[in-house]
Parts: structure tokens; C-alpha cells; sequence
């Protein structure tokens, strides 16, 4: 079993991300910011800071692609691999 | 899933529109049928209702949904899920169905269709996006359109005085008796895509609890044809829609409706025939029917000019069939006029089941005029059969991998007194060719398609012959 996450952790599929920037405008610890390389769609996708989410999940309600955020709050346990 | 938000389980892991990428929607950045897809998503994950969840994706941005949702799913014509949600939950009252669609799709061509199906207070869940243009079709002005909204087709502005007000469908929904649950609430900050999320959740519970008709009408950004930024497009949708759409609860008699059963309504037959005026003949019998191979279960185009009685043919031949014990479908097709014109019907007899009543390759094609053989001639089914006039067809069928018979029919029914039973000398020619019924049941089932009780010694007789030609022709 992995240890329980220890502070909440935002992922950005970078390859999935349309750049519209809703996420970095609703994240309320500003952790979210607009990165200066294009991704294989040509939109500057969104990346976060490395540190400082709280795991509200603003950003993944504000985001509209399915799979482009996820976000892991404090104590979430990684599903044992298959 | 718990402590993560991750992908919905009910959306597809890759959506298979098109090769290439696979992993993002079509939708513009910033668009929130994408942000609405994923709370319904995320709901009937946490429901459980994913394998009994069948979703109507309508004409518009968002008619691509069934790529994307992980459920059953079917796509509606212009403003016409309501319908089809209807149908569908009224034959499969355990599924859950979700009529999804945009506001040009469901206040304007849509419009009645949707006052109807709240008024009957259906059990089905409408989520409604209301981002107050056309968007597919690049920014046109919709019924929602804001007064004074510059659209593509309101290059001044709505004007009211011409284009009238933005059409307020909650308000609208709500003076009617039978919905349950009717709320608008709006795409923007997170405090209020709370209040959609839940939104979203209490209209599906209300259909899983069986209480009735539920509409969510969801306020939502089009950046791209807004020309903004989805950030601005934001902020433009609190300071614009959301004065002249106020959100709010505008119907909630959840709480007073108590959870129900399904019900499934069954149709009950007794009593029926009677009020029909149908003739009770129910003598049950078994008729000793050995179709040739080639026309087992057959599936006929008859077609010709209207008034020949190419659509009675068809009837007749579905009603002995029925009565012989087989699984039968007719469906008529017809212009306006009365007489002339053209006509033809579809026809399936069957020891299966008949799945759909359409026949697109006939096994049998009975053509009565010469317009009816040039169109249908070539989708025959190989080793099938076309029958054909040949008092009115002068050229003959150009397939050589189907039986073919053609049968004087109107001159033969014109010798017996009256042209008009030329399709009735076909019924006999079929019947003797195919041997898929036989002239008993013909006979028994002549009464009930056959309205002039006076004239059924002349049908009868037009039967004979037409069997007689064909038993003649096959034994010389
Ligand atoms: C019968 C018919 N009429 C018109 C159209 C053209 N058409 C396609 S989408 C659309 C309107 C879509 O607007 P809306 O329902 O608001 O959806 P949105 O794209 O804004 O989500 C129209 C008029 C059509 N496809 N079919
Ligand atoms: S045109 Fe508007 S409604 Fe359609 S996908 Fe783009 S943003 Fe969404
Ligand atoms: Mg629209």
C-alpha cells in the first residue's frame, strides 16, 4: 500500500489542455499559471507551480476537458497498480 | 474514488470521432457543454445508473456527446430529444434518460416539443445549456439571444421591437401544472457550478425516485462566438445574462412527490377486437404452409401508381400472413393525391421477430407500373422475386440473378369486370409462386381488409385466376 498523500496534489495532462485559462483564474492559491511552450495542439497549456494546492478542486470544475485536470487531495491513497 | 477528482468513469478513456487525437472533446476552449458534461458524467458514476443511463444528444455544438458519454446514446433531430426521451422512457420506463440540449435546439425549433413533453410531466431529466446564440452554425442569434446582443444575424443588436424578448423557457415551463423540478443556474465561478453540480444530481434523483419531469437550465459561456476570451466570456455572462435570465429555483415539488415504483404499462388486448368493431374470428386455425426456400421469411416492396391498390396488396398480404401465425410489419408510403401519384409499401412476414418494419433489400418486388420496376429493379435481394404487370410494363427487369414473373394482371382483372382488382389477380400470383400462404387463409383473411362485403366473390375470383396463371404457366 502507498502511503496516504501527505499535501494535496494538482495534475495538468498537458496534451489535453486547450489553454483557456478558466483554471488558473479560479484557483484561489494562484498555484496554477500559463506556460510558455505550445503544446501538440498549438494552446499554451496550463502547469502548476509544484506546490501550494490545497485540493479545493476549483480548478476541475471550471475545466472543461474530461481528463486535463486531476486533482488529489490531502490523505488520498494510489490505487494498488494492476 | 474517493480524495481525487479524476476522469468520469462514464466518459469514453479515448473518444473515437477521429483518427489522430483521441483524447480531448471538439469543444473551444473555455465552452461549458464540456464543464456540463462533466458533472453529469461524475454523477451517474456516483449513482450507479451508467448501464441504464441513455442520453439524447440534439442537433447543435453538443451533438457529438455520444463520443464521449460511456452509456447508451442516441442522436435526435433538431429539437426533438424531448420526444424521442419520451418514447425511449416510456418503453424502457427503468432506464434513465437524459434529453440534453442546447437552446436554439430547444427553445426554437424545439420549442413545442418541449412544452409538450413538460406538460405531460414525463419522467425524464432536460439539461438545458442556454449560452444564448446558435453556436455550431457560428453565432447566430437564438431565442435566448439577450436584447441587445450583437450576433452574427443581430449585427445592431437584438432589437425587441422586431426580434422580440429572449425567451425565458424556465419561466415558461413553470405555468405549467405537471414538472417537478425546475431551476436555472449558471456556469461561472466555482460557488456557483456548486449549485449546478447539485442541480444536476437532484434532476437525475428525481427521475431514479420516479417523480416526474425535471429541467435544468444551465447558463453557459460560447466564447468563441461571444468573441471573448473564455475568461471574459465569464465575466460578460454575470454582468449580461444573468440580469435578464435571473437564476433561481422556479418549480420544486420534489419533496411533496413521494418516490414511486416503475410502472410499466403493459398493453391490455381484452376488449379491444370489440371496441374495434373487429370481427371475432379467432378459430384458430393451422394452416399447412411450405414457403420455397428463396422466400422464407420475405421482405416485400410492392409499388405502384396510387389507386391501383398497391398498399391494400401489401395489407392483405401482412393480414393472412398474421393470420397464418407470422410476424408481420406493413408500412405505407404515399404522396397527397388520392389517385395518381405514386405509392408503395414495405412489408416483412417472418418467423423471427421483425425488427424494423423497414424494408431497404427486398426479397419480393411486386412492381404495378413501370417507374415503380426502374426504381426498385436493382436493390432486389439475389435469387429474390419481382413480380411484374405486364398489361402496363412494356420492358422487362434487367436482373438476371432473380426469378422473375410477369403477369398481365390489370387486363386479366379488366376481363373479370374491373381493373381495379388487378393487385388482388397479384395476391394470387404470389401466393401460388412463393407458396408463402396458401389461398385458405387468403380467403379467411379476405373479410377483414376487404371493407365492401359485396365485393368479395369478385376478389375472390381475381385470387383464383391469378394463382391459375402461375400454376399454368409453371406446369407448361
Ligand atoms: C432541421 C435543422 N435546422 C437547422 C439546422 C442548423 N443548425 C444546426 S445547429 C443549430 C443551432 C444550434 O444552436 P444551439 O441549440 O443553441 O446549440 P449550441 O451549438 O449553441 O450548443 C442549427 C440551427 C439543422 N442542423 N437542422
Ligand atoms: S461554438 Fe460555442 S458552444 Fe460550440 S463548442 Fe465552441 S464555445 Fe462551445
Ligand atoms: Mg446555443
Amino acid at each position: 500500500m502507498a502511503e496516504p498523500l501527505k499535501e494535496a496534489r494538482v495534475v495538468v495532462r498537458e496534451d489535453e489542455c486547450k489553454g483557456c485559462g478558466l483554471c488558473i483564474a479560479a484557483c484561489p492559491e494562484e498555484v496554477l499559471f500559463e506556460q510558455k511552450h505550445l503544446n501538440r495542439m498549438g494552446y499554451h497549456p496550463a502547469g502548476y507551480k509544484g506546490s501550494g494546492c490545497s485540493g479545493c478542486g476549483y480548478c476541475f470544475y471550471q475545466c472543461p476537458e474530461p481528463g486535463a485536470i486531476t486533482v488529489y487531495k490531502k490523505g488520498y491513497v494510489e490505487e494498488e497498480a494492476a | 474514488m474517493a480524495n481525487a477528482l479524476i476522469k468520469a468513469d462514464s466518459f469514453y478513456e479515448l473518444y473515437e470521432r477521429k483518427s489522430g487525437i483521441q483524447d480531448v472533446t471538439h469543444y473551444c476552449p473555455g465552452c461549458g457543454h464540456g464543464v456540463l458534461h462533466k458533472l453529469i458524467a461524475e454523477a451517474i458514476d456516483d449513482f450507479g445508473i451508467r448501464e441504464r443511463t441513455i442520453l439524447i444528444s440534439p442537433v447543435g455544438c453538443s451533438v457529438f456527446a455520444y463520443y464521449y458519454f460511456r452509456v447508451g446514446n442516441i442522436q435526435a433531430a433538431h429539437g426533438r430529444a424531448p420526444a424521442v426521451s419520451t418514447g425511449i422512457k416510456r418503453v424502457h420506463p427503468e432506464s434513465i434518460v437524459i434529453s440534453y440540449q442546447g437552446d436554439g435546439d430547444l427553445a426554437a425549433i424545439g420549442g413545442n416539443h418541449i412544452i409538450q413533453a413538460a406538460n405531460r410531466g414525463e419522467n425524464i431529466t432536460v439539461f438545458f445549456v442556454n449560452n444564448a446564440i446558435y453556436g455550431m452554425t457560428g453565432g447566430q442569434m437564438a431565442p435566448t439571444t439577450l436584447a441587445g446582443q450583437k450576433t452574427t444575424t443581430s449585427p445592431y443588436g437584438r432589437n425587441v421591437n422586431s426580434e422580440g424578448y429572449p425567451l425565458k423557457v424556465c419561466e415558461l415551463l413553470s405555468s405549467l401544472e405537471a414538472p417537478v423540478y425546475i431551476e436555472r443556474v449558471a456556469l461561472t465561478d466555482p460557488k456557483n457550478t456548486t449549485k449546478v453540480r447539485r442541480a444536476v444530481r437532484k434532476a437525475l434523483q428525481n427521475q431514479i425516485d420516479n417523480k416526474g419531469f425535471s429541467l435544468v437550465e444551465v447558463l453557459s459561456v460560447c466564447p468563441s462566438n461571444w468573441k471573448m476570451t473564455p475568461v471574459q466570456s465569464k465575466q460578460w455572462l454575470v454582468d449580461n445574462m444573468i440580469p435578464q435570465f435571473p437564476l433561481g429555483v422556479f418549480r420544486d415539488k420534489t419533496a411533496e412527490i413521494p418516490n414511486r415504483e416503475t410502472i410499466r404499462n403493459t398493453f391490455d388486448q381484452s376488449g379491444v377486437r370489440e371496441k374495434l368493431e373487429i370481427p371475432a374470428n379467432e378459430k384458430q386455425v393451422q394452416y399447412s404452409l411450405q414457403p420455397k426456400m428463396d422466400f422464407a421469411n420475405p421482405k416485400l416492396v410492392i409499388a405502384g401508381f396510387g389507386g391501383q391498390g398497391v398498399l391494400i396488396l401489401g395489407l392483405g398480404i401482412a393480414q393472412a400472413a398474421m393470420q397464418a401465425g407470422y410476424n408481420v410489419s406493413w408500412l405505407p408510403s404515399y404522396g397527397p393525391e388520392m389517385r395518381g401519384g405514386t405509392a408503395n409499401c414495405n412489408v416483412n412476414i417472418s418467423r423471427e421477430r421483425v425488427g424494423s418494419p423497414l424494408v431497404t433489400k427486398p426479397t419480393v418486388l411486386i412492381a404495378m407500373n413501370l417507374p415503380s420496376l426502374e426504381k426498385f429493379d436493382s436493390k432486389v435481394e439475389a435469387n429474390g422475386l419481382i413480380i411484374y404487370d405486364t398489361s402496363l410494363i412494356n420492358k422487362q427487369p434487367t436482373r438476371q440473378d432473380v426469378h422473375v414473373l410477369g403477369i398481365p394482371a390489370t387486363q386479366m382483372a379488366d376481363e373479370l369486370g374491373n381493373t381495379r382488382i388487378a393487385n388482388m389477380v397479384i395476391l394470387g400470383a404470389f401466393i401460388a409462386y412463393t407458396a408463402v400462404l396458401n389461398k385458405e387463409v387468403v380467403f379467411d383473411a379476405l373479410p377483414n381488409f376487404i371493407k365492401r362485403k359485396n365485393l368479395l366473390p369478385l376478389n375472390e375470383s381475381a385470387i383464383i385466376r391469378g394463382m391459375e396463371y402461375v400454376l399454368n404457366k409453371v406446369t407448361n
